[in-house]
């Protein structure tokens, strides 16, 4: 007998008895379907306006950094003053309409990850720039996965990421997040997908918030119209 | 050897003792209840959705063989390795010999109950291993050779100015009493580790049945590390992880955050189902999913008690229980501490050994009103007690409780009693808390107040009767 099979007969065996009444009915008859528990969880909100004020409001407690530009032109300004400022000589990103809209021309030289750069070269990154595939108001979420984002690394191993998105991207909450990423991807969904909320941050040492504990100390999210 | 209940007890009246620790951890966990009040005031409806975060674990465990059989079937059809292993040295054969296949010199680990659970840290070590933790709570505790405190705060107990002067040996840095400054030191650290390693290792939280994919939750971002850097990723979980469809996580997530630390959602929610796919620019080439039995379907098998594999791991019975906040999580002896390691542990272990635990309780449920997916947690502590009476039941015990129920239900015998207690109280005070006190093992650490000079009857009886000669009341 295989592996698997000795353990999913052991299952088998041990489900063969139902479970005790009256221990199922300690924790109540639940809606079991998500989407009819929707209205249970916390708000998305039921506007376009609505939903960037709960977005804005929820990544700002964490720490995130929201901006809404008018065009790309205003983000392109911005990033410039910042490299400027910053002192970054290079920085990274992946090819994506947005992304190369924002570098094109751009003042700092770019380490594309479509190009596979190795870990050290990545590692020594001051910036990641990126796309993402939706930003979610009912958490203050960034939603990414390693195909439409500029893979794995990217959004989390340079000190700072920098996300940028169209307002369009905005949706309510996490089961729409879902519902994108399979519309886009259907069976074949990418190796990774990542709901970012907030820097990266730890409580560890007294309970003492410190962000940046091994991920992004800052988290920039660019919205453009 | 000591038994684990004759350990608990030693270590634990030492530890009741010691009032500048519960204070501490009192103090760690307060601000917990207050932010985690705050998160669920804003949900829709909290209870519906705990309940519907309930319904969906019912339904992963009711129905185990078939998800567990897909979840697997999905994840190989990506270029996934699933391993199933009956017990932890299969597991940690399994691991170990991933990693000499591999030539792996260096590890690193992001947080994993499960590899507690099974000693896979010291199995690498012997082998020639590096192994790094690099959540920063284990990292701190991994350095300190101990045990984690709480399965979600594995460094609680330890205070600035400890952490400091464990840097300070093992790394050579500069001490100091800023947490962020401390953290830093282990970022700097981490990063080359991260690198260098040739396997990353790490637990999941949740195993998503339709999609094939396990879910981590985490705050650091080391977990996201771990998972895309080195050449290999070894997954370990234990079997009761699933859910039934990827969009179940849209409650589970939010549930874990809430209940785990108050917080909404934490820093890193991922998925990961399978290694670097084709058209992908990185990730690791090879992905391997240890599924661990290891006495789960022993637990699967009471049909009363399967509801706690029902857990989600997310502490919060740790942190409202006043046995846990005044012990810590050292005493118990147990991988996975506080309520619902008092309620699973003697089924991994052996009952008689850790049925300790259960009557180590005041049974007051708060575990069971803070539990996200509503386990029965003090009604199953009744239950293991129940049960290990009734496998092997106390002779002294049931002598003792049939004299008690004697003098419950016999008026005489009972207010003879009362008599009794009064005159003991009596002779009793002058040595009270002294050497030669009896009940010196009580009284060392609580008070026994005096019994009342009166009791109820006889003052109501003395009140009827002055009412009948006319008095005022």
């Amino acid at each position: 007998m295989s592996r698997r099979e000795d353990i999913l007969g052991r299952v088998r065996e041990a489900l063969s008895v139902p479970s005790d009444a009256g221990v199922r009915a300690e924790s109540g008859e639940g809606v079991r379907d998500v989407r009819e528990a929707r209205a249970f969880m916390p708000s998305g909100g039921n506007s376009p306006e609505e939903r960037l004020a709960i977005f804005r409001a929820l990544a700002e407690k964490l720490k995130a950094e929201v901006a809404v530009f008018g065009s790309i032109e205003e983000a392109k300004a911005v990033l410039a003053a910042w490299v400027e400022k910053e002192g970054w000589t290079r920085v990274g990103s992946h090819h994506h309409a947005l992304t190369d809209a924002l570098l094109a021309n751009g003042a700092a030289e770019v380490t594309w990850t479509d190009g596979e750069p190795s870990v050290d070269e990545l590692e020594r990154l001051p910036v990641g720039i990126s796309a993402c595939e939706a930003l979610i108001a009912q958490t203050g979420s960034v939603l990414v996965t390693n195909r439409g984002c500029g893979g794995r690394a990217l959004s989390v191993l340079p000190p700072h990421h920098i996300v940028i998105a169209t307002r369009d991207q905005l949706l309510p909450d996490m089961l729409a997040g879902f519902d994108v990423l399979q519309e886009r991807y259907g069976d074949k969904p990418p190796s990774l997908i990542s709901f970012i909320t907030g820097a990266s941050r730890t409580g560890d040492i007294e309970r003492i918030l410190v962000l940046g504990a091994h991920g992004p100390k800052r988290l920039s999210i660019w919205i453009v119209d | 050897m000591t038994s684990p209940a004759a350990q608990f007890k030693s270590e634990t009246v030492e530890s009741t003792k010691d009032f500048d620790h519960r204070k501490w951890m009192q103090g760690a966990l307060a601000g917990y209840e207050v932010t985690r009040g705050g998160t669920e005031a804003t949900f829709g409806d909290f209870e519906a959705a705990r309940k519907t975060a309930a319904a969906i674990k019912w339904d992963a465990i009711e129905g185990l063989e078939g998800y567990l059989g897909a979840f697997a079937d999905k994840l190989e059809s990506r270029g996934t390795k699933v391993f199933w292993a009956a017990n932890g040295y299969e597991a940690v054969d399994y691991i170990l010999d991933v990693c000499r296949k591999k030539q792996a010199k260096k590890i690193i680990k992001s947080k994993c109950m499960t590899t507690e659970e099974i000693h896979l840290n010291p199995a690498l070590e012997r082998a020639g291993m590096e192994v790094v933790e690099s959540d920063l709570g284990e990292y701190i505790v991994q350095l300190k050779k101990e045990a984690p405190f709480h399965f979600v705060f594995p460094a609680m107990h330890l205070k600035r100015d400890v952490i400091s002067k464990l840097f300070e040996e093992n790394l050579g840095t500069a001490p100091s009493d800023d947490p962020e400054e401390l953290t830093m030191i282990a970022r700097r650290v981490m990063r080359r580790k991260y690198c260098e390693a040739d396997v990353g290792i790490s637990g999941a939280n949740f195993a998503v049945a339709d999609s094939g994919m396990i879910s981590i939750t985490e705050n650091e971002g080391n977990a996201r590390l771990t998972t895309s850097l080195p050449k290999v990723h070894i997954a370990v979980m234990g079997i009761e992880k699933v859910v039934p469809k990827l969009e179940d996580l849209s409650v589970m997530l939010q549930m874990l955050g809430t209940a785990g630390t108050g917080q909404w959602l934490t820093a890193y929610n991922s998925m990961i189902g399978g290694p670097r796919q084709p058209g992908e620019t990185d990730g690791p080439e090879e992905f391997h999913v240890v599924l661990l039995d290891n006495h789960r379907t022993k637990l699967l098998a009471d049909p009363e008690q399967r509801d706690a594999l029902r857990c989600i791991r997310c502490g919060a019975c740790l942190n409202v229980c006043p046995i846990f906040k005044n012990i810590g999580g050292h005493n118990y002896g147990t991988t996975y501490q506080g309520p619902i390691g008092s309620v699973i542990t003697p089924h991994l272990r052996g009952l008689q050994s850790y049925k300790h635990l259960s009557f180590s309780s005041s049974l007051c449920g708060a575990c069971t009103e803070t539990c996200p997916v509503k386990i029965d947690l003090h009604h199953h502590l009744m239950r293991n007690r129940r049960n290990s009476v009734q496998e092997k039941g106390g002779t002294v015990e049931r002598w003792m409780f049939g004299q008690f129920v004697k003098l419950m239900t016999n008026p005489k015998k009972y207010r003879g009693g009362e008599g009794m207690m009064r005159l003991g109280a009596k002779l009793w005070s002058p040595i009270k808390g002294t050497k030669v006190d009896p009940l010196k093992a009580w009284t060392a650490s609580r008070d026994l107040p005096a019994p009342a000079p009166k009791s109820f009857m006889k003052q109501w009886e003395e009140k009827k009767n002055r009412e009948k000669n006319g008095g005022v009341s």
